[in-house]
């Protein structure tokens, strides 16, 4: 398999970064071989293989219900770029 | 089988309707944070740093929120997946701070189970029939967006943002507005009873997705179309009403439905296309890598099943069959939680079930009614309930009075055992005082006592009526009944 | 005597407490010398205020005989570790300016030991990188230098700024993490000794995430035993991360022993690869020989898919990078690309494009196209499948030995340019670092020698999950006789 510019402004697009023409080009023969590369994990045959779910064998720990964190308003809106009454202020969303 | 069927120009066409319910768990703090989850609090402040998706932050997984999920399995007979995993579901949106929603797609929690709708043939269900459901699964629910606070911005508020839903996902198995109509009502009250979900849907504790589709009878699926959000069990149906009727009109005029995301609009009953939530809607689904498989022991699921209440289904025939209670009223006092809470602790209190239930149905929801509250509002307490229909059972009270008692109890809040005391409402057997007033009474109305002797037996209610009235509703009418018509037959 | 800049974390920490100088004169020491090493750019932030307030505390904790584990040892953290009020980039400018309202668990547990912050190291972009050439902070310049050559040589990566620190005499230690090498390769680049330990032994929490599955902290230092005096004051269970270990930390430093007798030590042949440096393999024959002195015997193993490990790699870590990193949106904290008449989803558009480096965005678009509608089971799942072949494959292996030796990469530091422009050439330098980190091994790196050209090499121990102390004392034992003393000669 191998992109073409469209499937990299595809992709760009999904992943919500903006490119210019010039980068696409750039980018459609990088992606290539890159992809090219990891294409020969095609060659192993894994029809008996489980993908791998925990690197080290853990089992999930569950918490207890209990309110032990928020009140930090502050703490959470210290960096935003447009801190409005209390909330995050984004461009108008129009649905 | 419903009979419903959407009359086109071309023919007849049938509906088919799978429901998605999201549905807020009960917790006290969030799926993967210990923020808490309070309805209503300031902006931003049931937020923390995990839930405001800070670099760093990783998720650790509340287990009240899976323990909930999994006796709403056990409630609808479903699998429980002793192996389940999260994933993510990638997409950017402002209300959706890291960027993904934690979700379960590949191995949900909850698999195969079902849910009984009752026959309602007034809504055209003829019997009662088993809904699908396909999966439950545990994700986190997304923040909150306003528009209208600002001229070019909108503000977004995070408090909601990673409280944990169960996502319910039926079988496209109902096939009429009324059948859906039912299974969000008897979701509804399943999630009460389990109580792992309040099911308030005003508070968007509960909403549905709505996947409908037309086709010919007995044809494959068409294709659908989901409206996302709807509300209400109304809305719910006003939207199967208006996007089958709508595909009806599209297929018949020689067009196509295209497979896409809706809204509902309740100020006009109709749904319209969401056209920019459509773009390329590409979700990338992969394992969480911040959370390791959910491994489930015997004994944790046993101990959810353990603690399953009493459900609806079980506790109507149990009233029907082992109380006695009629099948109506078996209905109507299982079919919320609270209701066959209230009921049931009259019992515990002593009282006869028939009668309580019989008292329950007409006394008391007749006096909520009238007063505007629900039963968990009402004034009088389920043990000063028993103690009312005591002094019935025990002659005490007559029905009359026993009415005249529970109307200040309403008011007063009083016990009626007090109220009886104080403003001498007991019924009185005593056959001298009752019999001074029949004589009284026979004196005082020679005319219609001439008449009932020529043989007027109809004027025995009037005596009878003359007698209360004189004794303010206290005798026992039993006893004025016998006394009355040895007086008469003198 | 020597310069207290000279003293790694233990001659420190002891000279400390017997009280041949004062925890301020070893701050001070060190704040002088990371301010003369601009050249270098090995910080991104200096912070000799957190130093010197942590060794002025330490000093009157010494007075009071309330000694901490690292009380008098100043550090250098990576600057991926959330620092609570210093601003905290992973070297992207999409985080320029933000200062985390919170304290990473690693670092945190380091300030709680006692030890000092002389700053915050400059890194690959959110660790992407082999090189340190993609830091929206510029370049980290190795120490080190060719013989009669000024280019500048790259100190490794991700983790060159704490290489690069270290090795000149910056910092005695410091953070790093390592997500398919990022601590090991720059410590080979170096000269130095880094560690990365099993997979949950240290917390993540408060780490800026590059690939959730492999990012593992762990500490660099000029030597063993200070690497290992490191990790037990960065390890340990976090219940703020679902991944982390609920184990008790070793007293690793108590129990280095340098000797291997009985010790098993496999040599995996699959690591001999084509066009690898004679050099190399010559250095990896005298390490096999050190080991076999120090007591341990030789077996040859085989980790037959090992030539699947890059490429699995290089879809797995930009897979959860993709991911990781959409959460840097302009929205809640760091760069905000507004430009006019722009919608939200142009707000993210642009932020991402101005904000991520290319090589972040290269490995974005990796990562959302392999993960993307038709593409998932061909390239995601299998290659976690070939991650599963893969970690069976270092089971197999360690029923017939306890550790492995490999070189840790397959050539000495190359000068900056020299491989930036071809991304795939730089991704195969760590073709012997990322099997373990796919499998969440223990392994480490120590200097072992230098190249003909003057530059230090390292060898990489690897061992079972847990058994840092298995892979300490390896290392040691190479380290014993390795006798590598070799220094940058100071140029800066
Ligand atoms: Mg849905
Ligand atoms: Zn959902």
């Amino acid at each position: 398999m191998s992109v073409d510019h469209a499937t990299v402004r595809k992709i760009a697009s999904l992943a919500r970064i903006a490119v210019s023409d010039a980068e696409v080009e750039a980018m459609v023969p990088e992606l290539n071989a890159i992809l090219g590369f990891v294409e020969q994990l095609g060659e192993v045959d894994t029809s008996s293989v489980q993908p791998m779910t925990a690197v080290i064998p853990n089992t999930l720990r569950l918490r207890e219900d209990v309110v032990s964190d928020g009140n930090i308003r502050d703490a959470v809106l210290a960096n935003a770029p447009a801190p409005e009454h209390g909330f995050f202020g984004v461009p108008k969303v129009i649905e | 089988m419903s009979n419903y069927r959407i009359q086109g120009a071309t023919g007849e066409w049938e509906v088919v309707i799978g429901l998605e319910v999201h549905a807020q768990v009960v917790s006290n703090s969030k799926l993967f944070s210990g923020a808490a989850t309070a309805f209503g609090a300031e902006p931003n402040t049931q937020v923390s740093l995990v839930d405001a998706a800070m670099p760093g932050m990783l998720p650790v997984p509340n287990m009240e929120c899976i323990r909930q999920a999994v006796r709403t399995g056990l409630a609808i007979n479903a699998e429980i997946n002793r192996w389940s995993r999260f994933d993510r579901k990638n997409y950017f949106y402002a209300d959706l701070p890291q960027g993904y929603q934690i979700s379960q797609l590949y191995h949900p929690l909850v698999g195969e189970g079902e849910i009984l709708i009752d026959a309602d043939e007034k809504a055209g269900i003829m019997e009662a029939k088993r809904i699908g459901v396909e999966r439950i699964h545990v994700e986190q629910d997304a923040g909150k967006l306003m528009h209208d606070q600002h001229p070019t911005m909108s503000y977004v508020d995070l408090n909601r943002c990673g409280v944990a839903l169960m996502e319910i996902v039926s079988r496209p198995d109902m096939r009429s507005p009324a059948e859906a109509g039912a299974y969000v009502r008897k979701l509804r009250a399943l999630l009460r009873y389990v109580g792992s979900c309040d099911g308030n849907m005003e508070e968007g504790s509960m909403r549905a997705d709505v996947n409908v589709s037309v086709r010919r009878p007995g044809e494959e699926f068409g294709t659908r179309t989901e409206t996302k959000n709807v509300n209400s069990v109304r809305f719910v149906m006003a939207t199967i009403e208006h996007e089958a009727n709508r595909q009806v009109d599209v297929l018949e005029a020689g067009g196509k439905i295209v497979q896409e995301t809706r809204l509902f609009d309740p100020d006009s009953g109709t749904t319209r296309s969401m056209r920019s939530k459509e773009d390329a809607h590409d979700y990338r689904y992969f394992p969480d890598p911040d959370l390791l498989p959910l491994e489930l022991t015997e004994e944790f699921v046993e101990a959810c099943r353990f603690s399953l209440p009493e459900l609806p289904d079980a506790k109507r025939a149990r009233y029907v069959e082992l109380l006695g209670i009629s099948q109506y009223n078996a209905d109507v006092l299982t079919a919320e939680v609270e209701t066959a809470r209230w009921f049931e602790k009259v019992l515990d209190a002593g009282a006869e079930a028939k009668q309580a239930a019989n008292w329950v149905m007409s006394d008391l929801f007749g006096a909520l009614n009238r007063l505007g509250k629900t039963i968990i509002e009402s004034p009088v307490s389920p043990e000063q309930a028993a103690e009312l229909l005591a002094l019935v059972a025990d002659g005490t009270l007559s029905g009359t009075l026993s009415k005249q008692v529970f109307e200040i109890m309403l008011e007063t809040g009083d016990h009626p055992g007090k109220i009886v005391e104080e403003r001498g409402l007991k019924q009185t057997s005593d056959t001298g005082a009752i019999e001074a007033v029949i004589a009284e009474i026979l004196a005082k109305n020679p005319g219609q006592l001439e008449q009932y002797r020529s043989g007027k037996e109809a004027l025995f209610g009037f005596f009878v009526g003359q007698t209360m009235k004189a004794m303010a509703g206290k005798a026992n009418p039993q006893v004025v009944n016998e006394l009355l018509k040895k007086a008469l037959a003198n | 005597m020597t310069h207290i800049t000279d003293l790694g974390v233990a001659a420190i920490r002891d000279g400390f407490r017997a009280g041949h100088f004062s925890a301020r004169e070893v701050a001070d020491a060190f704040n002088a010398n990371v301010a003369a090493a601009g050249a270098l750019n090995a910080f991104i932030v200096e912070t000799p205020d957190h130093a010197i307030a942590a060794a002025e505390q330490a000093d009157r904790d010494r007075a009071e005989g309330n000694l901490k584990p690292l009380s008098g040892v100043p550090i250098g953290m990576k600057d991926l570790f959330a620092t609570k009020g210093v601003q905290t980039t992973a070297a992207s400018h999409i985080l320029e300016g933000f200062t985390p309202q919170y304290e990473s668990t690693v670092s945190a547990k380091l300030w709680g030991a006692g030890a000092g912050m002389l700053g915050k190291l400059n890194l690959d972009q959110f660790a992407m990188g082999s090189s340190n050439e993609t830091s929206y902070f510029g370049n980290v310049i190795s120490p080190w230098r060719r013989p009669g050559d000024s280019a500048p040589l790259a100190p490794g990566g991700s983790s060159g700024g704490s290489s690069a620190a270290i090795a000149a005499r910056l910092c005695p230690a410091a953070t790093g993490t390592d997500t398919g090498g990022s601590i090991r390769q720059p410590a080979a680049f170096t000269g130095i000794s880094g560690i990365k330990p099993t997979y949950g032994r240290c917390s993540r929490w408060g780490i800026v995430a590059f690939a959730s599955s492999l990012d593992q902290a762990g500490p660099m230092a000029n030597d063993v035993r200070d690497c290992a005096i490191m990790l037990e004051n960065m390890a340990g269970f976090d219940p703020k991360d679902s991944t982390s270990l609920d184990l008790a930390v070793p007293n690793w430093e108590a129990l280095l022993s340098g000797d291997l007798t009985g010790k098993k030590i496999g040599i995996p042949k699959e690591y001999r690869v084509d066009g690898m440096p004679a050099e190399i393999d010559a250095l990896w024959e005298q390490g096999i020989q050190w080991l076999k002195d120090a007591g341990a015997e030789i077996v040859n193993v085989s980790l037959p898919h090992t030539k699947y490990a890059l490429a699995a790699y290089y879809i797995v870590a930009p897979a959860e990078a993709s991911s990781n990193l959409a959460r840097y949106d302009g929205v809640r904290y760091g760069l905000r690309e507004l430009p006019d008449g722009a919608g939200l989803q142009d707000m993210y558009a642009a932020t991402r494009a101005a904000g991520f480096g290319a090589e972040v965005k290269r490995r974005i678009m990796i990562g959302t196209y392999v993960l993307s509608a038709g593409f998932y089971d061909a390239y995601y799942t299998q290659a976690q499948k070939v991650r599963t072949l893969i970690a069976r494959d270092f089971d197999l292996a360690f029923q017939q030995c306890d550790l492995l030796l490999t070189p840790t990469a397959p050539s000495a530091a190359f000068a900056l340019g020299e491989k930036s422009a071809d991304p795939l050439a730089m991704y195969l330098n760590d073709v012997f670092t990322v099997p373990t980190s796919l499998a969440g091994l223990p392994a480490m790196s120590v200097p072992a020698g230098l190249d003909a050209q003057g530059l230090p090499l390292g060898l990489q121990i690897i061992g079972r999950a847990l058994d840092e102390q298995g892979v300490l004392n390896a290392g040691l034992a190479i380290e014993e006789r390795a006798g590598f003393t070799a220094r940058a000669g100071k140029w800066w």
